[in-house]
């Protein structure tokens, strides 16, 4: 005996096995991003004022992520829609896009997560004076980029200074804080378009503590990379899968048109979930 | 997420000629539910054996603090390092941090390495296609994964005891922050293989979901499926949905623990006398409130499949149809949906608000009721049948009381003004250990006994297995019957010494300090302890020699059962039935009137 | 490999003049994301003095994006009733999960509220 309904439907639940198999995936997808997604809302509520930090992602480049992730989504209902015509070329080509989608994607992402790999916040043990847009202020938290030995270096944190014997080095003090309110830090975004940044010598002496935009950085950076770290990855087996189906698996297209269509149809399935997760990972991490 | 099968991949490639499968196909990589099922039963025996020998030497501990460990003491000194590669307990004798480390392994093996695998895993694969009339699974090689994802996940944490610093010592619970703080390597990779272990669920209960609800034979109706097939359906769904808020857990907890996040570290924490290096701002109500949403419905996935089998058995050694199988689906369902919002009866000492524990404690008890209704469905199955005193008989009835004490001792845990009292005490573990060891366990032994001559072919022997029985069943509760004592009195679980250091007979004047009857029931549990592992000598003596010894079967249907699982050659071949099975009736038809025998099975017209 | 090849019509309709219907609908569907996802960034740089209507705005447009893509990009609109009750199941236990979690973190005695 073989086993029935692998591509063909079954008659009285009308839809062949792979296709329960992903919604009953997809299910469980949905709990596993619920318990992240109310992971976020408790500790976003629970955080006490002015320790969430806010307005440090570039929103023009994560709105234009989200188009490309958008695209690849109505690229591959395309593309099946395609097969379902018999329009393999057609189809070749829609799914071309979405690879290509999935790729720049990701691509974006990694030169975000890089962007913030380098750039820092530091707690200092007295204040120092900076400016906030068009005012000048009493801080002792400025964010910013490290200079050393001519070099912008990644992922330091208080131990590091200590390890390597650092004594001092330069800090190219951003004009802004995401302590700021949101609109606050918007009208100093503005005004402090182009102006030159303040340079500050710090000594390690009076470094209370030092950490780029990693995920120990902060709550939020922890969820930050957690929750896009994980949606990357699905980015990518998504896109893994697509791929094989579209090169090395489309044999099956000659041998059985339908299943090839409901794998097509699975694989779509799955990748328009992992752009349902972006719609909501996009204000609540981007914006709000 | 492909439906290929073993068989269609090979037709498609070369139809034209049959090879015999190599070893490493048919027992390794093998795509066939029932080879996978068996490999899954192995495994997890393994895993069950080797976690209640972690127990054994925790239950030695207890009742002789700081002496040394007869018999596997020393290798236990030789084998467990510390992070600086000094031995834990070169003398043999077992120190705090091995008890911890014990305590939590043995939580956490029993669990998700033991009973679960061999519940779902094992008994899910071999019968549940069996019985809905199926070739296989309708993912065989996702099923194939599945195993080889929990195998995995079981290597992992069983390597983890001989890093340095040795494995996890949080409790099968890893509370956050101590988890986190715990300066050893144990719980890192604790967190990986659960990660491993849940996604071998998650996979296995699409594959199972998507199975009973594609694969059905014609004529096999929702409402004539067996009950053994609605819990795996229950089960499946409940693995589905309350894993990945762990997963998610896990994944967090891994942040804090290898990337120094604080997703459970609260602000301001202090190690050692010192503040933590860490960010704060987390919250460790977060992880208990992840981890209970599963762990809660983990309990039913843990009792779930007991009793299908345990249903299976009775109505087959009763010769007559179960008494309100309506009944029994439906209660499963309810025992599904409500188990998803009860779970936070384990926090109420976490400083909840009274309006949300009230909630809780309403519906901690609206779940006692279908378990309930189950419960005396089963009973009232036994009223006048003519009962067969088999083995496997013999452990299903053994299951009603045994699950009925634990059941019943929950409820005063399910009140937040008696579970004030009784929190973490022995109480909690005589009460939880009455629900999974006395009755899941005995259900799985009545699903091995059971279903032996459908695997092999050949017969377990009935007088083993009746000594096996009874030595089980009265050192069962010799171990457990104490605790209900001990921990109404007050003593707390996780004390490597048994609560000696808190007892009148080293502080004789302690306010509330325990009396030396409660300390000394340590020394009747240890002893009870070791009769069941001898009482399990039998068993594991009796399972591989009757692979080759036992008696021979005589019939495809030795015990002369109505469900599909019967109805097939001796062991099932590739693709399970000779010809497509058709279910013509109800899935307990035994003792029809006027029927020529007294079964009728499901697929005769 | 199964005898019921009846159904094969039941699973998707093939006939040209529909699927055409359907890519007019995806692209439509599509306009409809790429106008929300603009609406969503703009509104995010108008600030609203309350907190509640710009977390409630944002999230009430990802919603509207999500159940677009949900029914129309996986014809979650035109699905058999067993996708409906696996779906049903799981609304339910996340809604739960959501709910009670947050409820429960809330809830705290004022004079226990360390957290």
């Amino acid at each position: 005996m073989d086993i029935p309904y692998t591509s063909k439907p079954r008659p009285d639940t009308g839809i062949y096995n792979a296709k329960v198999g992903i919604w009953l995936f997809l299910a469980s997808e949905v709990m596993l991003f619920g318990a992240l997604f109310s992971a976020y809302i408790l500790l976003r509520v629970g955080a006490p004022e002015g320790t969430w930090v806010h307005g440090m992602l570039n929103i023009p480049i994560g709105t234009f992520n989200t188009f490309v992730l958008i695209t690849s989504s109505v690229t591959v209902v395309l593309g099946w829609a395609a097969l379902q015509l018999g329009n393999f070329q057609k189809y070749k080509f829609y799914q071309a896009i979405t690879i290509l989608c999935a790729l720049g994607f990701m691509g974006i992402k990694s030169f975000e997560y890089a962007d913030k790999f380098k750039h820092y916040e530091v707690w200092l043990k007295n204040p120092v004076t900076v400016m906030h847009g068009d005012k000048e202020v009493q801080t002792n938290r400025v964010l910013g980029h490290i200079e050393y030995d001519g070099k912008h270096p990644y992922f330091w944190n208080t131990r590091t200074l200590r390890e390597k014997g650092i004594e001092g080095f330069k800090f190219e003090a951003d004009p802004y804080h995401y302590t700021l309110s949101p609109k606050e830090l918007a009208h100093a975004k503005s005004v402090s378009k182009g102006k030159p940044h303040v340079v500050l010598d710090i000594k390690t002496a009076d470094v209370e503590r030092l950490s780029a935009f990693v995920p120990s950085h902060s709550t939020y950076f922890a969820v930050y990379f957690t929750l896009t770290a994980l949606h990357g990855l699905h980015v990518l087996g998504g896109a893994l899968v697509i791929f094989y189906i579209w090169g090395p698996g489309a044999k099956m297209w000659k041998s059985d048109p339908l299943r090839y269509t409901n794998r097509v149809e699975v694989s779509g399935l799955f990748w328009h979930f992992v752009d349902l997760v972006w719609i909501f990972l996009f204000p609540i991490i981007y914006l709000l | 997420m492909q439906a290929t099968t073993h068989t269609a991949a090979h037709h498609g490639a070369h139809e034209a000629h049959h090879h015999e499968p190599s070893f490493l196909q048919k027992y390794v990589f093998s795509t066939d539910h029932k080879v996978i099922g068996i490999q899954y039963g192995l495994t997890s025996l393994g895993f069950l054996l080797f976690g209640f020998l972690l127990m054994l030497c925790m239950r030695w501990q207890i009742a002789h603090p700081g002496e040394t460990i007869p018999v596997v003491g020393k290798l236990l000194g030789s084998i467990l390092r510390n992070m600086d590669g000094s031995l834990m307990m070169p003398d043999g004798k077992m120190t705090y941090d091995v008890y911890n480390i014990f305590g939590a392994m043995h939580g956490t093996i029993m669990v998700f390495l033991a009973i679960v695998p061999l519940a779902f895993g094992a008994f899910g694969n071999y019968v549940t296609p069996l019985m809905i009339g199926a070739p296989d699974m309708a993912f065989p090689r996702l099923n194939m994964a599945s195993y080889h994802v929990f195998l995995l996940g079981g290597i992992v944490m069983f390597a983890s005891f001989f890093i340095p610093g040795s494995a996890a010592q949080s409790g099968w619970t890893s509370y956050s922050p101590l988890a986190t703080t715990v300066t050893t390597h144990g719980q890192a990779y604790w967190l990986v293989g659960m990660v491993l272990l849940i996604t071998s669920s998650l996979l296995g209960a699409v594959n199972f979901i998507a199975t009973i609800i594609q694969l059905r034979a014609p004529g096999m109706t929702w409402m004539r499926l067996p009950f053994f097939v609605w819990a795996q359906f229950v089960t499946g769904f409940l693995l589905l949905l309350a894993f990945p808020p762990l997963e998610a857990a896990g994944i967090m907890q891994l942040m804090d623990n290898v990337f120094g996040t604080s997703f459970f570290l609260p602000t301001g924490l202090a190690v050692g006398g010192r503040i933590a290096d860490a960010s704060g701002g987390g919250s460790p109500l977060l992880w208990q409130h992840l981890f209970w949403f599963l762990a809660h419905p983990e309990v039913y996935v843990l009792i779930l499949p007991g009793m299908g089998i345990v249903a299976e058995v009775i109505a087959n050694n009763t010769r007559k149809s179960l008494w309100g199988y309506k009944s029994l689906v439906f209660s499963a369902l309810a025992i599904g949906f409500i188990s998803f919002i009860v779970w936070a009866h384990h926090m109420y000492l976490t400083g909840m608000g009274t309006k949300i524990s009230a909630f809780f404690q309403t519906t901690t008890m609206i779940i006692s009721i279908p378990s309930v209704i189950i419960l005396t469905c089963l009973f009232i199955s036994l009223w006048g049948g003519s009962i067969r005193f088999t083995t496997p008989m013999l452990f299903a009835l053994a299951f009603l009381p045994m699950f009925g004490i634990g059941g019943l001792t929950g409820l005063p845990l399910g009140f937040a003004a008696s579970d004030i009292h009784l929190h973490d005490t022995y109480y909690v573990i005589a009460h939880f250990h009455y629900v999974v060891a006395p009755g899941t366990i005995f259900a799985l032994f009545a699903g091995i006994y059971y279903w032996f001559p459908k695997m092999t072919g050949r017969m377990m022997s009935e007088f083993w297995g009746k000594v096996h029985f009874i030595g089980s069943f009265i050192f069962m509760n010799v171990v457990f019957q104490p605790m209900f004592a001990q921990g109404m009195a007050g003593m707390i679980r996780r004390m490597a010494d048994g609560g000696l250091n808190y007892s009148k007979i080293s502080h004789p004047d302690a306010i509330g300090g325990l009396d030396k009857i409660y300390i000394d029931l340590h020394t009747v549990i240890l002893w009870g302890a070791v009769g069941l592992a001898i009482s399990q000598i039998p068993f594991i003596v009796n399972l591989f020699v009757s692979i080759k010894k036992g008696k021979k079967v005589t019939s495809d249907n030795p015990w002369e059962a109505t469900t599909l699982d019967w109805q097939t050659p001796t062991p099932p071949p590739h693709g399970n039935f000779t010809k497509e099975p058709v279910a013509h009736r109800n899935p307990y038809d035994y003792s029809l009137p006027g029927a020529a025998k007294d079964f009728t099975p499901q697929n005769q017209p | 490999m199964s005898n019921h090849s009846h159904s094969h019509a039941d699973a998707h309709s093939h006939a040209p003049e529909e699927v055409a219907k359907h890519v007019k609908t995806y692209l439509f569907v599509f306009g409809a994301l790429l106008v929300a996802t603009v609406v969503t960034v703009a509104l995010n740089y108008l600030h609203f003095d309350s907190k509640v209507l710009t977390i409630g705005i944002a999230l009430l447009v990802a919603a509207v994006k999500a159940s677009l893509v949900a029914c129309y990009f996986m014809h979650l609109i035109s699905e058999k009733k067993m996708i409906y009750v696996i779906m049903a199941f799981t609304t339910f236990f996340f809604i739960g999960l959501m709910a009670l979690t947050v409820i429960s973190y809330l809830e705290v005695p004022p004079e226990t509220a360390t957290r």
